[in-house]
């Protein structure tokens, strides 16, 4: 038993709905209970679809319990296929319906249906969403592909699902680019496929594995079963999208040029608008391909520093802690929210690069935050193209990176006119209206950092460790100190308080002068 | 007492009832909890359940996600089915931290779920062990909201039915409203019936523990909201009495409710005329203005919060709209049956669902406004239906006089937007998340 605030992840079923919604013709049939239907708003709210998740739940009651559930299956099952006249049908229970043990796929089994029936297995109290969305998918190419004869120069596209992090345009993107380069697409899985185009998946070369979380399982299935190679690179930034193109040519054996014309972001990060980029301390988190997609990005492409990064998808624990040890940093791994929190604040990165979950954490701490992976919400999908692979991925993603700091040159400006009234302290970045929160006003709401004597604000987010801070020497800030600290420009005030406060408990001090403050400043000239 | 309209020649009491079953397109009773945590300052509800519990709360409360809250789910894992002994010290371990790391609780909900109550886990018992340990700080109860017994707003009427046993005895002649509403709105109530001289008068839930109110024989008792049927039963077992009226909406439901509490407490036609006139007019008012939109469209309820009859009432009644369908997941004679009595014969009724078979009747009906869930209002809208989410009429401010304009535009923006925007095409779906495939 574990007590979750937030998830990063659903349950399994979730992960089989993601497939389900994604593709065409293909109907799910859910043994559960009434309320489980829940998972519909997210689809049609959140990544707003215009249609139903092609979903029938068996909405069985407590009075069912006693007698026939497993005639509730069938009969939900029959409704279902008469109903929707799918081309395919995905049956399995959710959590509750797998404590009844009804075994939906031997029911559906009997039933004697004329379409494929795929039986699902989907372990919910040990397994989460992204392992459903892996299993289904490959549950799904085990039992409908037919043998073919491959055809050179073409691939299939496979791990994008609904609700997944920008597959949309990723798809579009990397499609377009694989044609410059004279492949054709030959299927795209499971978003937009249809059963027919499943079976149809061994025609081609080999395959682009574009999310390892939800495609993998399929994809290594498909390279032992029908000896098609799939790519390993996830292209996200221009180092990885170079690298990926590498590993096609490899595989194809042909040499291929990348057109970069619309290539913008290397020119955008090495312009000197960017130098105040320079060391950022930037935490990543998110699943797995993201954060290590996005580690690379900050550090090789935006000049950041990264401070610590982690993944919530234990599957992917491995890669992470590699590529973590890469950055010498040490990864976190978990899906406690409450842990992450924590790491935040004893990090007191300047930017977080996270899922939603960290973009609420860095709301409450003052850190600005861009969205690079699921969980997502109705923000991350936009209206407009805006994919983060690619060509077009990279100049995406210097924007987006960059959008929640406050510019080089209104860095600048602020600098030498802070005294002035329209560069007053509040006023954050020009681009974000007025009410944006920066660190300075934080890290005093913070009790750990709050001045003695000072009432503690009674924020506190439960279990918060940092709160252990109190128990520490207390610091008192001299008046002359207060004073200068407020000259500092308060972009960085809350990093010069936190790092002189960091100084002074080093050294034991316990009154931090002007002086303590300066030569904090220098101890951590950079 | 007051110059209501009539009713109309023949409502729809006892008119028949199309009752259906199979799938739901509804929340479970764990959602309640998104308003109850709110309503209820000192209170942490602990659900016991499964991820998918924590993934519904977090995707019904997606909005909330600043607050820090004051509920949570202890996920059960493959060791918790095995034994239920040790789930039982899990359970008590997991409490013992939560509690040591909140020292502002005050009250604990136990939440069963679908996988708690299939695995039999005794959460009373368990309720009384830790109420026992962490007493006298915490009161520990338990109730459940889990999808095989509670549809949606059911698990707010589960909570508070929990807590009526445990109130304290009284024999004073007091009245006592239940159901949660926003302070702002029940601090509205209050004042109008403090102004009518009833005094004291509590309310179910209480903002804080130490707030509850006492309950006994003398006890009349009012309900704010149609759903709480197993709460009317536990108050009547404490002896009380309930004070049957319509559900207080709108100018006529509002005015009705509070006269039917007037009459009960001995209050003069002139008091209640003096109390009620100036909120009402501004109510009548309000509700001219923001109407105009809905006059002879026809409205399609799908089942949700219950609230449904009493709000088609109200639709009816009071913005001239006609109700094609008014389905609802349960009818409770003794609660919604005023509002069924004003309700004009002419919809059909109808309990429980079939979600594919009610929305071909719907598809059938074509109404101007059909009032669904979440999961269906974007798909509908596609089709070319106005909707409105059902969902917004429980977390919204809509009781008494002073938001029955705000009502009324819930009901409205939807219509006056179709109206407003100007997008023609000849597609009427969205173009979402589709579809990465070349075209043929």
């Amino acid at each position: 038993m574990k007590l979750s605030v937030w998830t990063y992840e659903g349950p399994p079923h979730v992960g089989a709905m993601r497939v389900a919604t994604a593709m065409k013709g293909l109907h799910y049939v859910l043994h559960a209970p009434q309320g489980d239907t829940y998972a519909d708003l997210l689809f049609t709210m959140i990544e707003r679809r215009d249609h139903r998740p092609p979903v029938t739940y068996t909405t069985f009651q407590a009075r069912d319990l006693g007698s026939d559930t497993a005639t509730l299956f069938k009969d939900a099952a029959r409704d279902a296929y008469e109903r929707f006249q799918p081309d395919a049908m995905i049956v399995g229970a959710s959590c509750t319906a797998e404590l009844i043990q009804d075994d939906p796929g031997g029911l559906a089994e009997t039933m004697g249906l004329s379409c494929p029936v795929i039986p699902l297995e989907l372990p919910s109290y040990q397994r989460k969403e992204n392992f459903g969305a892996d299993e289904t998918f490959f549950q799904i190419v085990r039992h409908l592909t037919r043998p073919a004869e491959q055809v050179p120069m073409t691939c299939n596209i496979l791990g994008p699902t609904a609700m997944g992090f920008r597959h949309r345009d990723d798809v579009t993107e990397i499609r377009k680019m694989l044609e410059g380069l004279g492949l054709t697409v030959n299927i795209v899985a499971p978003l937009g496929a249809t059963p027919a185009d499943i079976a149809r998946l061994p025609e081609a070369a080999f395959n682009v594995l574009l999310y390892p979380e939800t495609g993998e399982a399929a994809a290594r299935w498909l390279e032992r079963s029908h000896g098609q190679p799939y790519t390993r690179t996830v292209p996200m930034g221009v180092g990885a999208t170079r690298d990926f193109i590498a590993e096609i040519a490899e595989i194809t054996g042909k040499t291929l040029t990348l057109d970069e014309t619309n290539l913008r972001m290397p020119w955008w990060s090495r312009s000197v608008d960017s130098t105040y980029l320079t060391g950022k301390r930037v935490f990543l988190f998110g699943d797995g391909s993201h954060v290590i997609a996005a580690a690379r990005i900050a550090c090789d492409e935006m000049g950041f520093e990264v401070a610590g990064m982690g993944c919530y998808n234990r599957e992917l624990a491995r890669a992470v802690r590699a590529a973590a040890k890469d950055y010498g940093v040490t990864a976190l791994i978990t899906d406690d929210y409450l842990e992450v929190e924590a790491e935040i604040e004893r990090l007191a990165p300047e930017m977080i690069l996270g899922t939603q979950m960290e973009r609420h954490i860095g709301k409450r701490l003052g850190i600005p935050c861009a969205v690079i992976s699921a969980p997502v919400h109705v923000q991350d999908f936009p209206a407009r193209y805006s994919p983060v692979m690619g060509i077009e991925g990279a100049n995406v993603i210097f924007d987006t990176w960059i959008h929640p700091l406050v510019m080089g040159l209104e860095e600048h400006l602020l600098t030498m006119f802070r005294e002035d009234f329209e560069f007053h302290d509040a006023a954050g970045p020009s681009h974000h209206g007025h009410g944006a929160s920066r660190s300075e006003s934080t890290a005093q709401d913070n009790p750990a950092y709050a001045d003695p004597g000072a009432a503690a604000a009674p924020r506190t987010p439960a279990g918060d460790p940092s709160m252990g801070s109190l128990d520490g020497p207390v610091l008192e800030w001299l008046e002359e100190a207060e004073r200068e600290l407020k000259k500092v420009p308060f972009f960085v005030r809350g990093k010069a308080r936190r790092n002189t406060e960091a100084f002074a408990t080093e050294r034991g001090l316990t009154e931090i002068s002007r002086d303590t403050l300066y030569e904090a400043k220098a101890h951590y000239a950079r | 007492m007051t110059d209501l309209a009539p009713p109309p020649a023949a409502g729809c009491r006892g008119a028949p009832v199309l009752k259906e079953r199979g799938q739901r397109e509804v929340f479970c009773g764990l959602t309640g909890i998104v308003w109850l945590h709110r309503k209820m300052q000192d209170a942490f509800f602990l659900v016991v359940g499964s991820r998918t519990c924590a993934h519904l709360l977090q995707s019904a409360a997606g909005v909330m996600i600043f607050a820090e809250p004051r509920f949570g789910t202890a996920i059960l894992e493959e060791t918790d089915l095995a034994g239920l002994a040790d789930a039982h010290e899990e359970l008590d371990r997991e409490v013992s931290r939560l509690l040591s790391r909140r020292p502002d609780i005050r009250q604990l909900f136990l939440v069963g779920s679908c996988p708690s109550e299939v695995i039999k886990l005794d959460l009373a018992r368990a309720a009384e062990r830790l109420s026992e340990i962490h007493a006298p700080r915490v009161r520990v109860l338990n109730f459940s909201g889990s999808g095989i017994e509670t549809t949606f707003t059911q698990g707010e009427d589960a909570c508070l039915a929990s807590m009526v046993p445990v109130l304290p005895e009284t024999q004073s002649r007091e009245l006592l409203v239940a159901g949660a509403l926003p302070d702002v709105v029940e601090d509205q109530m209050l004042e109008l019936l403090e102004a009518l001289g009833i005094s004291p008068v509590r309310t179910l839930p209480a903002r804080r523990a130490n707030l509850d109110p006492s309950v006994g024989p003398n006890t009349l008792f009012a309900l704010t909201q149609p759903f709480l049927g197993d709460t009317h039963a536990a108050l009547t077992r404490r002896g009380a009495r309930h004070i049957e009226a319509p559900m207080p909406f709108g100018d006529e439901g509002t005015t009705a409710w509070l006269a039917a509490i007037a009459r009960e407490f001995g209050v003069t036609a002139e008091r209640f005329e003096a109390v009620t006139s100036a909120p009402r007019a501004r109510a009548r008012k309000a509700i001219a203005q923001a109407s105009e939109p809905l006059k002879g469209k026809r409205v399609f309820f799908m089942p949700d919060s219950q609230l449904e009859v009493p709000l088609a009432r109200f639709l009816t009644r009071e913005c001239g709209m006609e109700a094609v369908e008014v389905g609802s997941p349960f009818l409770h004679d003794a609660i919604v049956g005023p509002d069924l009595d004003l309700l004009p014969a002419g919809p059909q009724i109808s309990e429980g669902q079939d979600v594919d078979l009610q929305l071909d009747r719907v598809r059938a009906a074509k109404p101007d406004l059909t009032v669904c869930g979440l999961g269906l209002a974007n798909p509908l809208e596609a089709e070319g239906l106005t909707t409105k989410w059902a969902i917004e009429l429980v977390f919204t401010p809509v009781h008494f006089y002073e938001q029955a304009g705000d009502l009324v535009s819930l009901f409205a923006r939807p219509l006056r937007r179709k109206a407003r925007l100007h997008l023609a095409s000849n597609m009427l779906g969205g173009l979402g998340a589709d579809s990465p495939q070349p075209a043929p």
